[in-house]
């Protein structure tokens, strides 16, 4: 089937002021009469959920921590982007727009990346009005900083903890909202299952992570803005809780699961220890400034960094990407670290990692200067590795860090499934195969507090509030359903743990299916990932009981999800026979190693239609066209 | 880098009680083998897997980001909230702090406001409602002017910053002897005081957030700066100071008693 974005047509400079006009609205007397369920608390639900209530809408929101404060937008370090040229060095919406296409290879939708462009102002003016502390001059005026994939300095911060700033604006707006009563606010309730009546999202049901109990909750509309899935990898800078779950619950109920297989694996990360390890810490980007990247030219080097002579280095990035250097793209950075250790010349424990050297511009600039510029992350390094990287160079590894496939929406952020709307990391939209650094930011924010508010009208105004609500047998349907899930977890009390489970499906999904892809890889990973999924479901040992708080239970459907999901973004990654951005094919390369597009052939949005566990899922294909920016090669040299 | 040979062997005493009715009790367990590279949450997660092996519960706590920025892992580590190591989170707490032979006692946040769920989790909604009361600027999405159009000066956005970085973690309560709010609900008077957008409704502020901290039965300020001891993010106890000036600020005038609704 070929699917519809529902994009405005004609001139793009004026197709969201267009749309919004078009739109139906929902007279204010009305708004109150309609509940919307807003599921994660992140930028986007937060700022959805603030918003939605702030208009008058009856809204109800939902996270599985114990504070919508929480949210893992939280961690975010660098910035958000946003054209508002205040440096005066030539940007505008139509750069922002046209950097955040080029950026995502080519793979994501015009109108939808324009209308984010265009709102970007306003984010940052309704941050400032709720007190976000971004960086200033001496002259009282904001600041800004440079970020990867652009010529232009656009991005807003607030020193390196932008995420939580912005974060906390959303909550406050929030909190505020739940103050006036319009947002009632559910935490530690984690969403298990979308309840579709008559074929649209009419509610969910979640599990109360306190007392245990199964709940139905009913809207007339229900909002995701659940996050990404990289912790389908196991080890990822993503929270512990983070999980597909949401997503891939309403992909079961017949929402269409967009790309994938698009996937950011960050170049800068802290390198894996020991097995024991639960998750990956991610070091700013801006590190490679100054750092330069190298490992040994011999394998299996044993000598110390210090005592190894220049001669026999190999400065990888430098000797490739002369013109960018150090400061290559993440796709191509993370690919040539990831090289250089499968080729045995990798460093630190297990040979995965490469150096991060500061020793040049220590001697040119000094300590102080770096410390000046690197001084927390530098901490936060010897915190973590009890290594001084103003001695030994940094060892750094990449790791999965941001999904830009999700749930496919329209032009609205609604799924094909009426009445449910996806905002964020969670759908698929604008970064296409790959997300420019600070625009993960903008996206959430853009999409809560600027977008929602007006489509989610034009779907309510077609919709009778309160068609259908828990007493539905609908709901009692799919509380059966999940209750009986829960429970066969629980009686399995097999041998291994979870989390035994979860650190094999990483490792198949990150061998196989990970930077660098081969169709063999994958279809080894389609081969392997229906073996270790039936293990689980007769193997897994899930201890305590339905009542009372469960984190194992909780860990076990999380995983028991990501294993069904895995198979489907394999079989993405198989199907697209090309290389793009984060998803590199390794038949698909130039002869010097660069991802090859087939825009022939590829030039779509790859959505697929789960049809059971046994069954082949269905591919629906939404064309891309490029009407104001012209398809080109990506090149670094 | 093999840690094998470093290898530990603690002895590690944790409180234990499956919900708030439950009888709470300290029990024992041996964490062998930990090696120094380890976060000590990381050391938990192995003794849970233990458990589970044995059949046995696991140790309930609460954690998500596993980078010292959600706030949401909070114990308490031989009686110091978030552990021996200042100006950090107990996930970001790494076991080379620690000696082979070790005995360890965690135990969670201890506050009449803060009731225990189970184990080491507590439930920290007190300090969502004093959010809720008036941790806010009442700015409405869209109609906001210009984000330049009111200049900030760079002081007044360093210190709100300074302010801002709190996690909402609640150590500051754990450590607190009077089990004391104080430098919570100051560091969100102050983020939104000294900035001209949270300004303007400064009065109103610290008069809601201070009621509402009190109605959640916290503890008030005797000067024992453990709450900044203990703070993972370095909050100063001069924002307490900072906000008992402004309260006293705020003694309303006319008919402001009758907006506020008395004071």
């Amino acid at each position: 089937m070929i699917l519809d974005g529902k994009c405005p047509t004609g001139p793009i400079q004026t197709s969201w002021d267009r749309h919004c006009f078009d739109l139906k609205l929902v007279n204010p007397a009305n708004k109150r009469k309609y509940k919307v369920l807003v599921v994660g608390t992140g930028l986007a639900g937060g700022a959805a959920a603030a918003s939605l209530g702030e208009l008058g809408y009856n809204v109800e929101a939902f996270c599985y921590q114990d504070s919508a404060r929480r949210a893992h937008s939280i961690a975010a370090q660098g910035g958000i982007n946003a054209a508002k040229n205040y440096p005066n060095d030539g940007d505008s919406i139509y750069r922002l727009f046209y950097d955040t296409i080029k950026g995502g290879d080519f793979r994501a939708r015009e109108a939808d990346v324009w209308r984010l462009a265009q709102v970007s102002n306003n984010i940052i003016d309704q941050c400032v009005a709720q007190g976000v502390p971004f960086a200033r001059d001496y002259a009282g005026y904001l600041d800004n900083r440079s970020f990867g994939g652009a010529q232009v300095s656009r991005t807003f911060y607030a020193r390196g903890q932008t995420g939580q700033q912005l974060l906390l604006g959303a909550y406050q707006a929030l909190s505020r909202q739940v103050n006036a009563g319009t947002v009632k606010l559910y935490t530690r309730r984690e969403m298990l299952d979308l309840v579709v009546v008559d074929g649209e999202a009419k509610g969910i049901t979640c599990r109360n992570l306190v007392t245990g109990e199964i709940e139905s909750y009913w809207g007339d509309a229900v909002v995701l803005a659940t996050g990404g899935y990289v912790n389908v990898f196991y080890l990822s800078t993503n929270a512990m809780g983070c999980s597909v779950t949401a997503a891939w619950r309403a992909t079961k109920k017949g929402a269409y699961m967009a790309n994938p297989c698009y996937t950011q694996i960050h170049p800068t990360c802290i390198p894996q220890s020991g097995d024991h390890q639960s998750k990956l810490t991610l070091m700013s980007e801006s590190l490679r400034n100054d750092g330069r990247c190298w490992v040994p030219k011999k394998q299996s080097e044993n000598r110390k960094p210090g005592e190894i002579p220049e001669a026999e280095r190999d400065y990888y990035l430098e000797r490739k990407y002369p013109s960018f250097g150090n400061l290559a793209p993440r796709d191509i950075a993370s690919r040539a670290a990831k090289e250089q250790c499968d080729d045995n010349r990798g460093v630190g424990p297990g040979g995965r990692g490469v150096f991060l050297d500061f020793s040049d511009a220590i001697s040119r600039l000094g300590e102080d200067k770096i410390r000046e510029r690197y001084g927390n992350l530098f901490q936060m390094y010897e915190k973590i590795t009890d290594e001084n990287a103003y001695k030994v160079p940094m060892r750094i590894y990449p790791a999965p860090h941001y999904s830009m496939g999700g749930l496919w929406v329209d032009y609205n952020c609604m799924s094909n499934v009426p009445g449910l709307f996806v905002l964020g990391e969670a759908n698929f939209s604008v970064h296409g195969a790959n997300r420019l650094g600070a625009s993960a930011l903008m996206q959430g924010l853009a999409d809560g507090y600027f977008v929602i508010p007006y489509t989610i009208a034009g779907y309510l105004a077609t919709t009778k509030p309160g068609k259908a609500k828990t007493d539905h047998p609908e709901f009692k349907k799919s509380r059966d359903e999940v209750e009986g899930q829960l429970k066969k977890l629980l009686s399995i009390k097999g041998k291994k743990t979870v989390t035994d489970f979860h650190r094999g499906l990483g490792k198949i999904m990150w061998e196989n299916v990970g930077m660098a892809r081969t169709a063999e890889s994958l279809k080894t990973a389609l081969r392997e990932i229906p073996k270790l999924r039936e293990e689980f479901w007769q193997n897994v040992n899930v201890s305590g009981g339905m009542a009372g708080v469960n984190q194992q239970l909780e860990n076990a459907w999380r995983v028991a999800d990501f294993f069904e999901f895995a198979e489907l973004m394999t079989r993405d990654a198989l199907h697209r026979n090309e290389s793009c951005g984060g998803h590199f094919r390794v038949e698909y390369q130039s002869e010097d190693g660069e991802a090859m597009r087939d825009d022939q052939n590829f030039t779509y949005v790859g959505a697929w239609e789960f049809k059971g566990l046994d069954k082949e899922p269905e591919l629906h294909k939404e064309p891309l066209k490029f009407e104001n920016v012209h398809l080109a090669v990506r090149s670094y040299k | 880098m093999s840690a094998d040979h470093n290898a530990m062997n603690l002895t590690l005493f944790v409180w234990r009680q499956k919900n708030a009715k439950d009888k709470g009790r300290l029990e024992r367990y041996e964490a062998k083998s930990v090696s120094p590279d380890m976060s000590f949450l990381e050391m938990l997660d192995i003794v849970n897997e233990d458990l589970i092996k044995q059949g046995s519960d696991p140790i309930v706590f609460d954690h998500d980001c596993r980078e010292g920025i959600c706030g949401m892992c909070s114990q308490m580590i031989n009686g110091v909230a978030h552990g021996p190591e200042a100006e950090i989170t107990v996930c970001q707490l790494h076991m080379r702090r620690f000696k082979d032979g070790d005995s360890i006692y965690i135990e969670p946040w201890r506050s009449k406001a803060f009731p225990l769920i189970s184990d080491l989790m507590v439930d920290r909604r007190a300090f969502e409602r004093i959010i809720q009361t008036y941790g806010y600027t009442s700015a409405h999405t869209g109609g906001v002017p210009d984000g330049n159009a009111t200049t900030i000066p760079k002081p007044a956005a360093e210190m709100a910053m300074d302010a801002a970085a709190c996690i909402g973690c609640g150590a500051c309560v754990a450590a607190c002897p009077n089990a004391s709010a104080m430098l919570f609900v100051a560091a969100k008077v102050s983020h939104l005081g000294v900035l001209p957008q949270g300004e303007v409704e400064g009065a109103r502020r610290v008069r809601a957030m201070v009621a509402q901290m009190d109605k959640e039965g916290f503890g008030n300020c005797t000067n024992h700066y453990e709450c900044e001891a203990a703070c993972p993010k370095g909050i100063k106890v001069t924002f307490i100071s900072r906000m008992n000036r402004e309260l006293m600020k705020s003694i309303p005038t006319g008919d402001e008693v009758s907006a506020a609704g008395g004071f």
